[in-house]
């Protein structure tokens, strides 16, 4: 009898328990669009901007509670793509658009719009222990191409210089490739590597090593540049005087030969929480905070187009 | 009252049932694997409608992204792959059956029951940690012994691939050593021959075929491993010519490069190629290894 009875209470028990999650299974279900009203913003794209971009979000995020901004990596190209398939908000890309993707994205309606929230100063990196201090845009070039293949050629030791890359989904990649490489192929030996602190991390170990990185990498979590590195200055050509990227002036004059914009993309015109993340990016609070972390405030005629497109 | 129950109408209900389900689980084996293989020809097949097969399996360059012009030839990439797994096999074939060999005929008891199941725990490290000290550790150690600037580059794959072949070529080749039935070692003892002469001339040639497939084995598991080699290797996309130099697998070339290519474009087509040929090169392998292992089976009994 006694056992009838635990096992019938059990019965009951297992019954009550089991409804009670199927309740809370249709609580949730029903509960998940409440969630998704909180304002998230799904950010990804550039490795060059990641860091800056979350930055910026977690200072927005403490003067806005209630939004959640989401910042991923991946590279230019994954932010773009991610842009034209629907799958993030807002992409980070530290490269213009390519005539291909604009295309794919007008073949499946979306229009995409353009932000520049800072500037970058491409660097240069090699080992500290390298004797050179600077190089030509033609002579990085040719490094990148593979038709300068030892440092003796110039001013180094006689030593065959080890490249270091990002992949070809990274704007940094591009970047160079367009505006220092002349639209040239890379040289096949560059070792692909996955970001730029991968790239940093490398040329630190490699006294051959030469690099490519954005400017905010430069510096370490005390404002530092990072040791084991050195920042080569940049001349235009043979005759120009050679410019380092963390001269700010030389920057802001356009005298660093290679700066280029980081930009966003919204997918047509912004919602209204992101336009609002945006416009937090662009002001002075947020560009004070672009500088901080070693990048360059956005210029005057980059900031009407901006205030356009946020229109 | 219950057992009766239970070897009832409703028992034998429950074992068609349950007989079913497991038919069902079979089938969904080869099923799934008959569609990874459908899915990769039919997304590889557009490929070819820009790219020459030619070009895809004789040429050495690799730039799709190329502002030239894009290039698809997998012959770099398919000698790394090869050159890395080789290397690989080289060092941890020979390491392998000897440890399995010691295992099997030298160890105690006692010893084997620890080694064995720490050595099968090696198989365990998630590759990522592997890779992790290849960069750290095996790269700065290669650069030193041979006064190069860096340690990225093939032989670091191999050495870390070597590791985590190891466990599998030690457990099948002690399994299948362990396998040899006792008669011919004792007939080969009686024979007066001692335990090396019995190991080397009885149990090994006996043991082969299992031996060979722990091989093959160990060979799928190296070909298809990538975060190891695209952590170590450097991923340049030259042809390579040495150990001593970066070269960029097959997996690690799909690996960079699928996460961001533009869907339904040449590029994203050609990376699913890759991923045929990948499929071909490893389904290929353990086929062989499957075919030798049933054979040694038979050859026993």
């Amino acid at each position: 009898m006694r056992t009838k009875l635990v096992a019938g209470l059990k019965k009951i028990m297992v019954g009550m328990l089991t409804g009670a999650a199927l309740l809370a299974a249709i609580g949730l279900i029903f509960a998940a669009p409440a969630l998704a009203q909180r304002k998230m913003i799904q950010v990804k794209g550039s490795d060059t901007m990641v860091n800056l971009v979350q930055i910026l979000a977690e200072e927005y995020m403490a003067k806005k509670p209630g939004t959640a901004i989401a910042v991923l990596g991946g590279g230019s190209g994954t932010g773009i793509t991610a842009i034209i398939n629907g799958t993030c908000d807002l992409a980070n890309h530290s490269r213009e658009w390519k005539p291909k993707e604009l295309d794919l994205a007008f073949e499946k309606g979306v229009r995409p719009r353009i932000f520049a929230i800072a500037v970058d100063a491409l660097s240069i990196i090699v080992n500290e222990k390298n004797p050179v201090d600077s190089l030509t845009m033609a002579q990085v070039g040719s490094i990148f191409r593979g038709e300068i293949k030892n440092w003796k050629v110039v001013g180094g030791p006689d030593q065959k210089i080890s490249l270091y890359g990002r992949q070809s989904n990274s704007g940094t990649y591009s970047f160079l490739q367009e505006h220092v490489l002349n639209n040239k192929n890379y040289s096949q030996d560059v070792k692909e590597m996955n970001g730029n602190a991968q790239i940093i991390e490398a040329v630190t170990q490699d006294l051959a090593g030469v690099g490519y990185v954005g400017v905010g990498y430069l510096y370490d979590e005390k404002g530092e540049i990072r040791r084991g590195i050195k920042v080569l200055q940049i001349k235009k050509d043979e005759n120009s005087p050679a410019y380092s990227p963390l001269d700010k002036e030389a920057v802001y004059s356009a005298r660093y030969a290679i700066s280029r914009p980081l930009y966003h993309s919204t997918s047509g015109k912004p919602s209204d929480a992101v336009a609002d993340f945006i416009r937090f990016e662009l002001s002075p609070e947020g560009q004070a905070i672009v500088e901080k972390e070693g990048f360059f405030k956005v210029g005057r005629e980059l900031m009407e187009q901006n205030e356009k497109n946020l229109r | 009252m219950i057992s009766v129950k239970k070897k009832g109408l409703l028992g034998d209900l429950k074992e068609t049932l349950i007989k079913r389900l497991f038919q069902t689980s079979g089938l969904l084996a080869i099923i799934a694997l008959l569609g990874i293989f459908a899915l990769l020809l039919y997304t590889s097949v557009p490929a070819f409608r820009e790219i020459s097969l030619r070009e895809f399996l004789t040429s050495t360059r690799w730039d799709p992204t190329s502002p030239e012009r894009p290039e698809y030839g997998i012959l770099s990439m398919l000698a790394s792959t090869i050159m890395v797994t080789i290397g690989a096999l080289f060092i941890a074939f020979p390491l392998g059956v000897a440890v399995a060999a010691y295992l099997s005929d030298v160890a105690s008891n006692k010893v084997r029951e620890v080694v064995k199941p720490v050595i099968e725990l090696l198989a365990a490290i998630p590759s990522v940690v592997v890779g992790f000290i290849g960069i750290t550790l095996i790269g700065p150690l290669i650069a030193r012994i041979f006064k190069l600037s860096h340690g990225l580059n093939a032989l670091n794959g191999s050495l870390l691939l070597a590791v985590m072949a190891l466990p599998t070529i030690i457990s099948i080749s002690e399994d299948s050593l362990r396998a040899v039935p006792l008669s011919y070692t004792e007939a080969s003892l009686a024979l007066g021959a001692n335990h090396w002469q019995t190991l080397i001339r009885v149990k090994i040639p006996a043991a082969l075929s299992g031996i060979i497939a722990s091989l093959m084995l160990g060979l799928g598991r190296a070909i298809g491993e990538t975060m190891t080699v695209l952590m170590a290797t450097g991923n340049a996309r030259a042809f390579p010519h040495g150990f001593l130099q970066s070269v960029r697998t097959l997996t690690a070339t799909i690996a960079i490069e699928l996460g961001e290519v533009p869907y339904y474009t040449t590029h994203y087509y050609a990376l699913f190629a890759l991923g045929l040929v990948l499929f071909i090169m490893t389904f290929a392998v353990n086929l062989t290894a499957d075919i030798i292992l049933e054979k040694h089976r038979k050859k026993l009994q």
